[in-house]
């Protein structure tokens, strides 16, 4: 029986310490299966002009090869190199809502993520991404320092 | 040396010699703009606003309202029926998670709406009270909702037909419709059909997408300011516009697109305060809406005056049949084209039903207009009903406002200027992908588009309304004649993808997403 880790990255030093904390989770575990997800903050209920909604398919692709190159693929290396296969994601939408959807979708048992990089009147007024997701997640969360 | 001196003298003399000529001109420019523009522009708006032999009613009102009706039968009242699905998509139901990040069913929507909601509902809808009555109102929300069916229609083909490009941008609206949808049905003419559509629309672009603005924008900062010549005020919206559009300064459109959906519901929550401050005259508005509608309360024209202004306005505002919002909607990313079509059935929804009801109930509960309150008709000042201070347009609608609170005619000259800013800019794309269907992508012909337009800003806001109006409405109706005889042909490809659609919604194919 394998278990499944999801990690969230955000780009940050934050993230680098949940990638390094769940690869040292991963072997203590044993048999374990990694997924690394980078999730591009969107709301679907934003207001565009015509010129950017025409454009938005190519900018959506230009923003997930950006992710991928930047955050996910230099993750995955890392992980390969420490001998873990593992799968990465980018997806758009809410960080902590998406999160949780993702970690369903793939069956994860666990969810590791960087502590909060918000600060100041934008995390007072709606909280840190990190926090939502301790709040509403639907599997055990743990948040690297 | 001498050179350099024949020319500074040569410079100093023009300038003496022109100063009092263009002080003198500066004072007449915008009647010389005036004169010019309705001259040359009159033909245009006499052809399309003709009136049927013997009668005063114009046969393009006629042939908007026969359409709405044929695509509301057509549909079996695709309007009411998909209301409720309509409210589910934008609300992302259905939405793929996959697909996050692309263009949303709210974001095609709302992007729509701006290009619509603006002076047609502030300026439009006191043009069409103050010479139609409050009767005016009640055609018009009749022919709101039957423009949703006209909606529906195009906004589903707009998506189903757009270009999709290797860079991965899009390009939809009538243009590509007819063309693709008539080579795929074998019919001929899709092609001059298309050509037509692209230059009614670029010359509505300037007309209601442009001039109208301008010209109202100007009327409403001059009302609180004091008179001032409109080209001023042409020119620094044309500077703004053209940094915008040509310049590539993207944030001031951005801001704008944020700005202008909270005027709006500054707007209509302003309207309800002033409705329900004065709630006891609601029943007396509505009153005046229905016996108006059927009587015209000795408006001119009577209930026919009342009906075409209704109509014409209600057209003008919510664009529906037009075509324009095909352009806008088609950008959506969906596999379901049709999904695109009930979203868009919303939009004269919010525009007509909602919102212009809103302005005309203010208006007729302000109590502007004169009526005599011995036989309880309108009072007549030519063609237009008297009102109190003897406004008309975007001035008329402030008055209403500040009967109630005096400080409105701010917040509105704000609004105003922001929806002018935002239609001009929705309008400059619809009038741009025309202008590129006829002439090719490339840096100088787009530029060359960009140009006129700008240009235009300031025409539009020197001319007098009457003129501007005409012609507005004359270009806009114009793309309707063409958008809307091509509908007729392909809107049998749209009940195939409605009946498809309807099936697979049946046996559970198609299911909302859970989120």
């Amino acid at each position: 029986m394998t278990s499944k880790i999801m990690i969230g990255l955000d780009g940050h030093g934050s993230g680098e310490r949940a990638l390094a904390y769940a690869t040292k989770l991963a072997k203590v575990i044993g048999s374990c299966e990694l997924v690394v997800v980078y999730v591009i903050e969107w709301s679907p209920y934003s207001f565009q002009t015509p010129e950017e909604n025409a454009e938005r398919h190519k900018r959506r692709e230009e923003e997930i090869s950006t992710a991928m190159d930047r955050v996910i693929n230099p993750a995955l290396a890392s992980l390969k190199k420490a001998g873990f296969s593992a799968k990465g994601i980018v997806r758009h939408g809410h960080v902590a809502d998406t999160l949780n959807d993702l970690s369903e979708e793939e069956n994860a048992e666990q969810i590791v993520v960087g502590r909060s990089t918000e600060s100041g009147l934008i995390k007072r007024f709606f909280g840190s991404s990190t926090a939502n997701l301790v709040m509403h997640a639907n599997v055990p969360v743990t948040v690297v320092g | 040396m001498k050179f350099y001196q024949k020319v500074m003298l040569s410079l100093g003399t023009a300038s003496a010699l022109v100063s009092p000529a263009v002080a003198q001109e500066a004072m007449t420019l915008d009647e010389k703009v005036n004169e010019a523009f309705a001259a040359f522009t009159g033909p245009f708006v006499n052809l399309i606003f003709a009136p049927f032999p013997g009668t005063s009613f114009p046969w393009i009102v006629m042939w908007l309202v026969i359409a709405a009706t044929v695509f509301t039968i057509y549909f079996s009242f695709v309007q009411l029926k998909f209301f409720k699905h309509a409210i589910s998509l934008v609300k992302g139901d259905y939405s793929d998670p996959n697909d996050a990040g692309e263009v949303s069913h709210f974001q095609a929507l709302a992007t729509a709406l701006s290009g619509t909601v603006g002076l047609g509902n502030i300026a439009g809808v006191a043009v069409a009270v103050g010479i139609g009555g409050p009767g005016a109102t009640f055609w018009m929300i009749l022919a709101g909702l039957m423009g949703m069916a006209s909606k529906f229609t195009e906004c589903t083909l707009g998506v189903k037909y757009r270009n999709e490009y290797p860079d991965g941008t899009v390009s939809g609206g009538p243009m590509y419709y007819i063309s693709k949808g008539f080579s795929e049905l074998g019919l001929p003419g899709g092609k001059i059909l298309a050509i037509l559509f692209s230059i009614f629309c670029i010359l509505g672009a300037l007309g209601g997408g442009n001039m109208f603005q301008a010209n109202q924008a100007h009327a409403q900062i001059s009302g609180i300011t004091g008179a001032y010549p409109g080209w001023i005020t042409g020119v620094i919206f044309a500077a703004v516009v053209f940094i915008v559009i040509v310049g590539g300064v993207k944030s001031i459109a951005r801001v704008t697109e944020k700005v202008v959906p909270f005027m709006g519901i500054l707007y209509v929550g302003a309207s309800l305060v002033i409705i329900l401050m004065n709630y006891d005259q609601i029943g007396w508005a509505f009153g005046q809406i229905f016996s108006g509608a059927f009587s015209g309360l000795g408006v001119a024209g009577g209930m026919v005056g009342a009906l075409i202004q209704g109509f014409k306005r209600a057209a003008f505002s919510n664009e529906a049949g037009v075509g324009s919002a095909a352009i806008a909607h088609s950008a959506v990313r969906t596999k379901e084209p049709i999904t695109e079509g009930f979203v868009s059935l919303l939009e004269p929804f919010i525009d007509t039903v909602v919102i212009c009801t809103m302005t005309a109930l203010v208006i007729t509960i302000s109590g502007q207009l004169i009526s005599d309150p011995a036989t309880g008709l309108y009072v007549l000042d030519g063609a237009h009903i008297a009102t109190v201070d003897g406004n008309t347009g975007v001035a008329l609608t402030s008055a209403a406002f500040a009967s109630a609170f005096s400080w409105f005619p701010y917040v509105l000259a704000v609004a105003v200027v922001l929806f002018a800013f935002s239609t001009m800019i929705s309008w400059s794309y619809y009038g741009l992908k025309s202008w590129t269907y006829l002439f090719g992508e490339g840096q100088t012909s787009e530029l060359v588009f960009k140009v006129i337009f700008c240009v235009f800003i300031v025409i539009g806001a020197a001319a007098n309304l009457g003129p501007v109006i005409d012609f507005s409405d004359a270009a806009i109706f114009a793309m309707a004649v063409v958008n809307i005889t091509a509908l007729y042909f392909l809107m049998k490809l749209v009940k195939q993808e409605l009946l498809s659609y309807v099936a697979r919604l049946a046996s559970g194919e198609i299911k909302k997403f859970t989120h």
